[in-house]
């Protein structure tokens, strides 16, 4: 090895503590960084191989009942690969040992042969058999929430009559690799599942032979998606088409893309911190470590060592801590990588979801973190550079300092000589000062950060179930019924409350932008489901007019006084301009209000009602349950307590397992910039403390000047922390806002407190470390170095 | 106080010939030291000509004078500057490894008479193991030139002997040209020739008819 190689390494292992802690902070980036792409990388593998070998659709659309005649005519349309048409029906299960209602949503499979479209991945067991009535495949996630297995049976109540549906086979489908009920929030498994039946048997029990009431298509490469939907809605209308959709719309597809899209970001915003505060701190300590070296610098030159030679020397030994910690990052990225990915594993159902780390990765964060070394050090180094070997030979003039703006200002009898040194040696070199304490305000924002979606979740919990839908249940007729039939439901024993709702499917437009949703007709004056404003209070209902929450105004671009057009895809699917009335606040999805006897005018309907919103008695429930559960008319019931809970149990552990991962970085960031502002200032002043500790000190007392220092600039970087923890919170919503949920920016006391307390510890940590290295200052030593 | 023009050397006119043992006397601020950073290459003058061999090295860019450095100038400096993290062979070798025609570390070691303290690093060593490991590393690369500043400056008497002999060997045993800059006007009885600074200017010549061995000098 080179003899100025060889001093590298030895440089490097005398600030070992020092380039270990950057190490540590290139690591955190990096294993972020690595963590996000390798994630989202393998989560799209998967995704796109599942699409294309199960052949996952292109568009979709629910209708009422067509013959199997018109298939032909889908196919004709330009553009369309492949049809499938189905007979999909959602029916109420009785589960065993399960009182609360559950939701089974049924798909027909063609009695010979895979599904041309959406075909399932069976899992275990078999599929059904031709001409076996009652056999059906059930997806995996509720065969698991429930324990069943192929064998187990379950009754079903279809078109009114109770059916026995015996388990073949467990399967999982690209449709619904994030399985959530209808109009449900979150998903629950144990309350929602989806079935495949033999189209036979379903033909039979729905009434729907030789007639389909539901079609998926694939489409060519180029297709033009919007002029497909238009012209199937065209073809589907009279056959009561509830509007056909794209991939865009399709629940389970937007939430992976999402999560997809999220990676993407999040590869960027965290490792950039990360690797700020690297470069940071690698610059100070270069810095250092050159005015150091400055009389061997010299001597180098002197030799006839080009400055190109002593100038990578120095980015070597950077890139020797950078390369350390993109090693260990990548590791840990892997890591963690891994986990996240197992982690999905719960949320998304895929045949196999292997984690896959790219070469190209490893290689781009390897990259990614020299660059920003370099680039942060390259100041330092071009001193080393340009340092003319001459002047280098005699040592650095002694500092210069000034009296503190606050002596200026005539305060110094207030401050003690200690206090007055750590005063001027932080304002003799302000910017370093100030990077410093940005550098700790990091940790503490990276920590509210980390809690704030605890903060927001709870905070839309509160929100969403507490203030906007207070019901206990929801129960959904199976046909819109007339407002005076409602009496049999609404009026059970244990029933508190009850209001009536109209649903009604529709496409909003306004222009080239539309969107399809549920309008949703509510009582005037509800006390159950109310649509509310930022400040969570309820939102008074116009008796015209549409109400719109705000995404969904912003992405149909309308304000309140504008028209919207209406297209009902029900009934007699009338087309009307409606105005909008009003916006409120909604973070979950996009929904639309109005006065459900508005509803009814613009259906050109009587009072009809499509479910309604109950609240309960909390000891007449069991019997609720039942009752419903046996109740012809009701097509689903959907619970508020079991969505909270299931929401929960899922989100609960994730969200503490990232959580330990934030508190574990920001810990590394205040202890890797205490630490290393510590370490500088001893380097820098250990002759003025050893004197200090020779002309009488005690060590409490030099420690006092030098932690004083770390204590004030922690002081300083706590607020300034929260205020940017607060500004990222503000950054991150914002990358969130999404059509499916928007996160609110809340951060609650207890994280401010939180964040505080780590960063205060680790601070105080650091600097016991550095406190146990000035008890050992050799003052002899010291006093004798020549600096 | 706004900048003030100092001049450090003024009308300086000095030939150093092959194999000569030149002394350059002077008190401190008589600007020794930059007459030995112009002659090695680390300085240039505001005005006036340099000339190494047929090099004129006032003409020389940085690069050049670097080669000039690394092939053919061997340092001496008052405070050794030695590596500190690296051992006396590797003191040695990181000058070895970027000349043309070096010698073995070991070797110009041993003509220190520090073959048995190769291994130790610096804070191991004495200030005059320091120094003669300083002129091991000059003199490793056979250099034409061998420039010493105040080698003995911060050593005592003894040690400061021990430290010129080694220097005296090497002018006499490899031929190098060798300026040594003091301010201790004993020293110059050792040199073939003496030339005494004052304020910048030469103030004298002067040839020793016979040199002193250093173990004869007494200050």
């Amino acid at each position: 090895m080179r003899a100025l190689d060889r001093k590298l390494f030895r440089d490097l292992s005398q600030m070992k503590g020092q380039a270990l802690a950057i190490a540590l902070v290139v690591a955190s980036g990096i294993a972020m960084f690595v963590l996000a792409l390798s994630a989202q990388h393998s989560l799209k593998r998967t995704l796109d191989a599942y699409y294309e070998r199960y052949r996952f659709a292109h568009v979709f659309t629910q209708l009422k009942r067509a013959p199997r005649s018109l298939e032909g005519r889908l196919a004709e349309i330009p553009g369309v690969a492949s049809v499938q048409t189905r007979v999909v029906f959602d029916v109420n299960l009785d589960v065993p040992d399960y009182a609360e209602p559950a939701i089974g949503h049924l798909i027909s499979v063609p009695e010979r042969g895979e599904p041309r479209l959406n075909n399932y991945h069976l899992r275990s067991g078999r599929a059904v058999e031709p001409g076996r009535d009652g056999e059906v495949l059930v997806s995996e996630a509720f065969a698991e929430a429930h324990g069943l297995v192929s064998g187990d049976s379950l009754v079903a109540i279809l078109n009114g009559r109770r059916k026995k549906l015996e388990i073949v086979g467990i399967a999982l489908s690209p449709e619904y690799i994030y399985q959530i009920g209808p109009g449900d929030i979150f998903p629950d498994n144990r309350r929602f599942g989806v079935f495949w039946m033999g189209l036979k048997p379903m033909e039979a029990a729905f009434d729907m032979d030789g007639a389909f009431n539901n079609i998926t298509l694939s489409l060519m490469p180029g297709a033009n998606v919007d002029e497909v939907l238009r012209r199937l809605d065209n073809l589907t209308e009279p056959y009561g088409g509830q509007g056909a959709f794209g991939r865009r719309d399709h629940v389970s597809h937007t939430f992976i893309s999402d999560e997809i899209r999220q990676l993407g970001t999040m590869a960027m915003i965290v490792p950039t911190i990360f690797l700020a505060v690297a470069a940071f701190l690698l610059n100070v300590v270069l810095t250092r470590l050159i005015s150091t070296q400055r009389e061997q610098i010299a001597a180098i030159k002197a030799f006839g060592y080009t400055h190109l030679e002593v100038g990578l020397h120095y980015v070597k030994l950077v890139l020797l801590i950078v390369f350390v910690g993109s090693l260990l990052g990548t590791a840990l990225g892997a890591w963690m990588g891994q986990n996240l990915t197992q982690m999905y594993g719960t949320f998304y159902r895929f045949p196999v979801l292997n984690y896959d780390l790219q070469a190209r990765v490893v290689v781009l964060a390897v990259f990614v973190g020299a660059a920003a070394a370099v680039a942060g050090t390259l100041v330092a180094v071009r001193r080393a550079v340009i340092l003319p070997p001459a002047e280098a030979m005699r040592p650095e003039p002694p500092a210069s300092y000034r009296p503190t703006v606050i002596e200026r200002l005539g305060l110094q009898q207030f401050l003690a000589q200690p206090a007055r040194m750590i005063l001027r040696h932080l304002e003799r070199q302000p910017i370093k000062s100030l990077l410093s304490s940005t550098g700790i305000a990091m940790s503490v924002a990276i920590l509210i950060v980390g809690r704030f979606s605890a903060d927001s979740l709870g905070y839309i919990l509160d929100a969403q179930f507490n203030i906007a839908q207070r019901q206990d249940i929801t129960v959904t007729y199976v046909e819109p019924r007339s407002a005076s039939a409602t009496y049999a439901t609404t009026h059970l024993p244990g029933v508190l409350r009850a209001e009536r709702f109209r649903a009604v499917p529709v496409r909003l437009r306004n222009g080239h932008r539309d969107r399809r949703l549920g309008l949703m007709g509510l009582e005037p004056e509800p006390e159950l489901m109310r649509p509310m404003d930022e400040q969570l209070q309820p939102v008074e209902l116009p008796p015209d007019g549409l109400m719109l929450s705000e995404k969904l105004a912003e992405v149909l671009d309308v304000e309140p006084g504008e028209k919207l057009v209406v297209e009902a895809l029900e009934g007699s699917r009338p087309v009307r301009d409606v105005p909008v009335a009003g916006v409120f606040s909604e973070f979950l999805g996009m929904s639309a209000y109005m006065n459900i006897h508005a509803l009814n005018s613009v259906m050109r309907e009587g009072p009809t009602v499509s479910g309604a919103f109950l609240s309960a008695d909390e000891n007449h429930l069991k019997t609720l349950y039942a009752q419903l559960k046996e109740t012809p008319q009701v097509a689903g019931v959907s619970l508020k307590n079991a969505a909270i809970r299931s929401f929960q149990e899922t989100v609960a552990e994730n969200m503490l397992r990232m959580q330990a991962f934030n508190v574990f970085f920001a810990v590394v960031i205040a202890f890797g910039v205490v630490y290393n502002s510590a370490r500088i200032a001893l380097s820098e002043r250990s002759r003025e403390l050893a004197t200090l500790r020779v002309v009488g000190m005690t060590r409490a007392e030099i420690s006092f000047i030098l932690l004083g220092e770390l204590a004030v600039l922690t002081a300083i970087a706590i607020p300034l922390g929260l205020l940017l923890g607060y500004g990222l919170v503000v950054l991150v919503s914002s990358t969130l806002d999404t059509e499916l949920y928007r996160i609110p920016v809340v951060v609650s006391p207890p994280t401010y407190a939180f964040a505080a307390a780590v960063v205060i510890i680790a601070a105080f940590l650091s600097g016991l470390v550095v406190r146990r290295r000035l008890d050992h200052l050799d003052l002899v030593a010291v006093l004798k170095t020549r600096e | 106080m706004g900048e003030v023009d100092v001049h450090a050397l003024r009308g300086v006119d000095l030939d150093l010939f092959e194999s000569e043992f030149v002394v350059l006397l002077g008190p401190s601020g008589s600007g020794k030291s930059t007459l030995l950073n112009i002659l090695g290459g680390l300085d240039v003058p505001s005005s006036g000509v340099v000339t190494y061999r047929e090099t004129d090295l006032t003409a020389s860019d940085d690069r050049q004078l670097t080669r000039y450095r690394r092939h053919h100038v061997g340092f001496v400096f008052q405070f050794y500057n030695l590596i500190p993290s690296l051992t006396a062979r590797e003191n040695v070798a990181l000058v070895t490894e970027v000349s043309p025609n070096p010698m073995p570390p070991e070797e110009a070691l041993r003509l220190v008479g520090l073959e048995h303290r190769m291994d130790h690093f610096p804070a191991q060593l004495s200030g005059g193991e320091q120094q003669r490991v300083a002129i091991a590393r000059a003199v490793s690369k056979q250099p034409d030139v061998l420039l010493c500043d105040e080698p003995t400056g911060a050593l005592d008497y003894s040690t400061g002997v021990v430290v010129l002999e080694v220097i005296q060997r090497v002018n006499r045993e490899l031929g190098t040209t060798t300026a040594v800059i003091t301010h201790n006007a004993a020293i110059s009885a050792m040199a073939d020739r003496v030339v005494s600074l004052s304020d910048g200017v030469i103030a004298s010549v002067h040839h020793n008819e016979q040199k002193v061995s250093p173990r004869e000098l007494e200050w």
